[in-house]
């Protein structure tokens, strides 16, 4: 029988070789203070009888506190507001749950019969004549079965149960609509950003004067007609269309020739949302003009086209065109250029404004 | 044997409350015997009230798991009572006087409901959240217990299989769960999921669509996570904990070696009464520690983040921790993205989360056979290794902490830079390359600890413990006298089994006529089994002991 059959756990024939040092059996039982000492577990049967004591008492308190403290009052103690309800429902009752275990592992401890008893193991494989049996019992079946001269049977229901499962996963392709080139047009990489849609900002929905913006000032925008949507539609198009706006100093910054008509007067507006995982980017470092996402620290340089500068992300922030209508105010020339957010693997991403474009 | 302390019965007090030698049992009582007669108990009992369960501090783990997934379902229960998983907009009109008036899901609105207006409700959502913590932290922790003590050998590789199912599945429960409030923090969570699977070369986009039903955020998802968190994901967790239990039951517990214990036996405490006193009490005491903590320690401070919304954000946004590491990896990827054609290949996310992961729980998954495969071991193991005595796999296993903690680091790479005042990008430059370096270092340093201690153990077993006193010979020499180290100590050092390298099998025989031998050791299985087991230091044997018990120079005893 080789080892990895072997069905006994005993591997007795290398025994001196494996324990240069006998097995010296189980260790003399070492009796514990209340083992010898009548008084010492006299003293833990009280100590167990009154950690068990307890528990009632604060189970009551735990019920007067639920009915009798208001349940918004806070109290200011140590420094921390607490919520007074919360603190006291939870302090009785954890300590009554907490003491039920206390008083049985000492109890267990102190009192309980502690010597250590010895349990044979069985082998986890069954005998040989078990396994015998095993084969027999398989074989009759099968002769009752009569599938060995009828092997169509086993193969045609293998392929019925099989072929089920096709089904029962069609019933689900409704999960989602299709990522197909036109549904990923109309969804994930389209906006409501438009010619002459107004650039409003984001807390006031006021929509912004480019006089109104001073140099090393950034601001967070929305298209204004983003609330004309509601619901699903409002937050599916709100996770795409935040702008940060800036102001640079047009000398100080590089503007390619292919987008020296995006900006004006320096003011230039940048998709807020992260090319790595979708973000929106806030953090906002006025003398470096870099723009770093609070998430994964990705870095873009905002004098730069969008350029990634440090970090994970791989991709230019999409930049929106912009222009000033008739009374002043900043719109969008178009929606973006590219499709803003994370990557997917079916955008095309050659289109991306990439550093040393021009 | 269910005699009470024999010495502690004489006492005044005990004397007359304790039931005397045989138990109060005389037949077996009416209800049990009801009971027997329907399905067995007495066979049941006889044989499940006193199987025997060692005691060790680091079993108390997988224990103090399954205690906090009970929790967690209880804790559960009373939350799916009030949550709403809707995404439906409304007006918030309730008790918390910051938020009246702002636009918010019902999700959000419900979250807000049982922390503020429900009795109760703050501290079981608290106790829920530390639960879960709780419940990732003592799974790797018993991981990795099980791990070091070699106690996924034969035969119990299906057991950490189904523990590695476990552990990834808890960390999506964990992240389906803290997605629920639809605060501003578990939103931006959920943006990243998105980026996330977008990733996924080919398919990406159509698990995007599938998961979401559309769009990100659509107004499926909560409801569909909720689906996941309350149902699908318990009810295989349940099941497969169930199994877990039973496998345990089956094989009885691996114990530490030690006087008495062999592969044959185990030693420890029956059930009944010693291990219903100390598992029960243990579950009261997690779950008393963890109610506490809901009561005195704050978390998921949602009102504080306010609902969610997608052109906002907050700097040090970050998972619960048993995301972190892939956070973290996710942070310090260099920014590397393919354009090939019209399609973006998007390596910065897709290989630090799909893949990452993906290998990391293969490997954990692969691990037993790859061990038995490198000693060539087909024997069934119960009695554990200390993780000296395994000197490769601990110092393997090092390495993994290592590379984990790094990742880990990665995730708060933000907190770091802030709280310690340096760069953010010296720290993630310096991850890049620490997660590579760092773990070949730790593994190094724990392989020469592991074999020093081996040394120290061979040292003891035959020259005995120093005695720490120095003795000045006449000669004018100093000497330590060495004790000897007791019998079951002595035992306990030396009754692991080594395993020689496994040595490469000719390809040809003595006749040069090719071999085809079915269990044939090919040269590179040799040289990884050579790197695996062939720094082990010897144990001494019968004969080395003996030769150094009447070893001349040994000083004498002290006595």
């Amino acid at each position: 029988m080789t080892p990895e059959h072997s069905t006994s756990l005993a591997t007795t024939e290398d025994d001196a070789l494996l324990h240069p040092i006998p097995n010296p059996g189980i260790e003399h039982h070492a009796e514990r203070y209340t083992d010898v000492d009548a008084k010492a577990a006299d003293r833990a049967y009280k100590q167990v009888v009154g950690i068990f004591g307890l528990v009632p008492l604060l189970a009551i308190a735990f019920v007067v506190i639920y009915f009798a403290v208001p349940r918004h009052a806070t109290a200011n103690l140590l420094g921390v507001n607490w919520h007074v309800h919360t603190t006291l429902l939870g302090l009785t009752g954890g300590l009554a749950v907490l003491l039920i275990g206390v008083g049985a592992i000492h109890w267990s401890r102190q009192l309980m019969n502690d010597t250590e008893i010895a349990e044979d193991r069985h082998a986890a494989a069954s005998t040989d004549e078990e396994r015998a049996g095993f084969v027999d019992v398989v074989n009759q079946g099968i002769r009752d079965a009569g599938v060995s001269r009828r092997k169509m049977i086993v193969a045609s229901l293998g392929g019925a149960l099989g072929i089920v499962a096709v089904p029962a996963i069609v019933t689900l392709a409704d999960i989602g609509p299709y990522p197909t080139a036109a549904n990923r047009r109309e969804t994930i990489e389209k906006t409501v950003w438009a010619d002459g849609v107004r650039v409003v900002n984001d807390a006031n929905r006021l929509p912004l004067k480019a006089s109104d913006i001073e140099i090393g000032q950034l601001v967070n925008a929305e298209p204004e007609n983003l609330w004309d949507l509601h619901g699903k539609d409002y937050m599916n198009m709100k996770s795409k269309t935040p702008l940060v706006v800036v102001r640079m100093d047009p000398n100080t910054i590089k503007i390619p020739e292919s987008r020296k008509d995006w900006h004006v007067g320096g003011i230039l507006a940048y998709s807020k949302i992260c090319t790595h995982v979708g973000c929106p980017i806030s953090l906002w470092e006025q003398q470096t003009h870099h723009l770093l996402c609070p998430c994964h620290q990705s870095t873009f340089d905002l004098g730069n086209s969008g350029v990634v500068v440090f970090g994970p992300a791989a991709r230019a922030l999409p930049q929106l065109p912009l222009k000033v209508d008739a009374e002043g105010y900043l719109v969008a020339q178009s929606d973006f250029t590219v499709p803003v957010g994370p990557s997917y693997f079916e955008r095309d991403s050659r289109n991306d404004y990439k550093d040393g474009d021009e | 044997m269910a005699k009470p302390t024999g010495i502690a019965a004489e006492g005044e007090v005990l004397q007359t409350r304790t039931p005397d030698q045989g138990g109060a049992l005389k037949t077996m009582p009416a209800p049990a015997t009801w009971l027997d007669e329907r399905i067995g108990l007495g066979k049941l009992g006889k044989a499940a009230l006193r199987k025997v369960f060692p005691d060790h501090w680091s079993f108390l783990l997988g224990e103090i798991a399954l205690y906090s997934f009970i929790v967690l379902l209880l804790t559960g229960i009373f939350l799916t009572i009030w949550f709403r998983p809707s995404m439906a907009e409304i007006e918030y009109q309730g008790s918390y006087e910051l938020m009246r008036g702002l636009h918010m899901s019902q999700a959000f609105e419900s979250t807000l409901q049982i922390s503020f207006d429900v009795r109760g409700g703050m501290l079981v959502r608290q106790i829920h959240h530390w639960g879960a913590i709780l419940f990732m932290a003592a799974m790797t922790a018993h991981m990795l217990r099980v791990f070091f003590t070699g106690a996924f050998r034969k035969p119990r590789e299906l057991n950490w299989l189904i523990g590695v199912v476990l552990l990834s599945l808890g960390m999506i429960a964990g992240m389906t769960g803290y997605s629920l409030p639809d605060d501003l923090l578990s939103g931006t969570g959920l943006r990243f999921t998105d980026g996330a699977i977008r990733s996924i070369p080919l398919v990406g986009t159509w698990i995007e669509f599938f998961v979401f039903g559309g769009e990100y955020p659509g107004d499926m998802i909560i409801a569909r996570f909720y689906m996941a968190h309350i149902l699908l994901l318990p009810a295989i967790l349940l099941g497969l904990i169930s199994a877990h239990m039973a496998l345990v039951v089956y094989h009885k517990h691996s114990l530490f070696p030690g006087p008495g214990r062999t592969e044959n036996n185990v030693v420890g405490y029956p059930l009944f009464p010693v291990y219903m006193a100390k598992a029960g009490g243990f579950f009261f005491i997690v779950f008393g520690v963890l109610i506490l903590m809901g009561a005195t320690m704050s978390i998921n401070q949602v009102w504080l983040y306010g609902p969610y919304n997608p052109a906002q954000v907050t700097a040090g946004s970050q998972p619960d921790w048993y995301m972190g590491w892939v956070e973290g990896a996710v942070r310090i990827m260099p920014g590397w993205e393919s354009h090939w054609g019209g399609t973006t290949w998007s390596w910065n996310v897709f290989l630090p989360f799909a893949v990452l992961m993906g290998l990391f729980y293969t490997a954990l998954a692969v691990w037993p056979f790859i061990e038995a495969w490198l000693t060539g071991d087909k024997r069934p193991h119960h009695i554990l290794d200390r993780p000296r005595n395994a000197p490769t796999r601990t110092a393997l296993g090092v390495a993994g902490m290592t590379f984990y903690g790094l990742m880990w680091a990665g995730g708060g790479n933000d907190i770091i830079a802030t709280q310690f005042n340096v760069s953010l990008n010296a720290v993630t430059y310096f991850l890049r390359v620490a997660v590579f370096v760092g773990p070949v270092i730790a593994f190094i340093i724990t392989k020469r600890l592991c074999l020093s201690l081996q040394r120290a153990d061979r040292e003891r077993v035959l020259h005995g413990s120093e005695s720490g006193i120095i003795v000045r010979s006449p000669a004018g020499g100093y000497s330590e006298p060495h004790v000897p180290i007791s019998n079951d100590e002595a035992f306990a050092l030396t009754q692991h089994r080594q395993y020689p390298p496994l040595e490469e099998t000719p390809s040809h025989d003595e006749h040069g006529v090719k071999t085809s031998d079915p269990n044939k050791v090919s040269g590179l299985r040799a040289r990884l089994s050579a790197w695996y087991t062939g720094d082990d230091i010897v144990k001494p044997t019968r004969d080395e002991i003996a030769a150094s018990h009447h070893h001349e120079d040994e000083p004498k005893q002290l006595h």
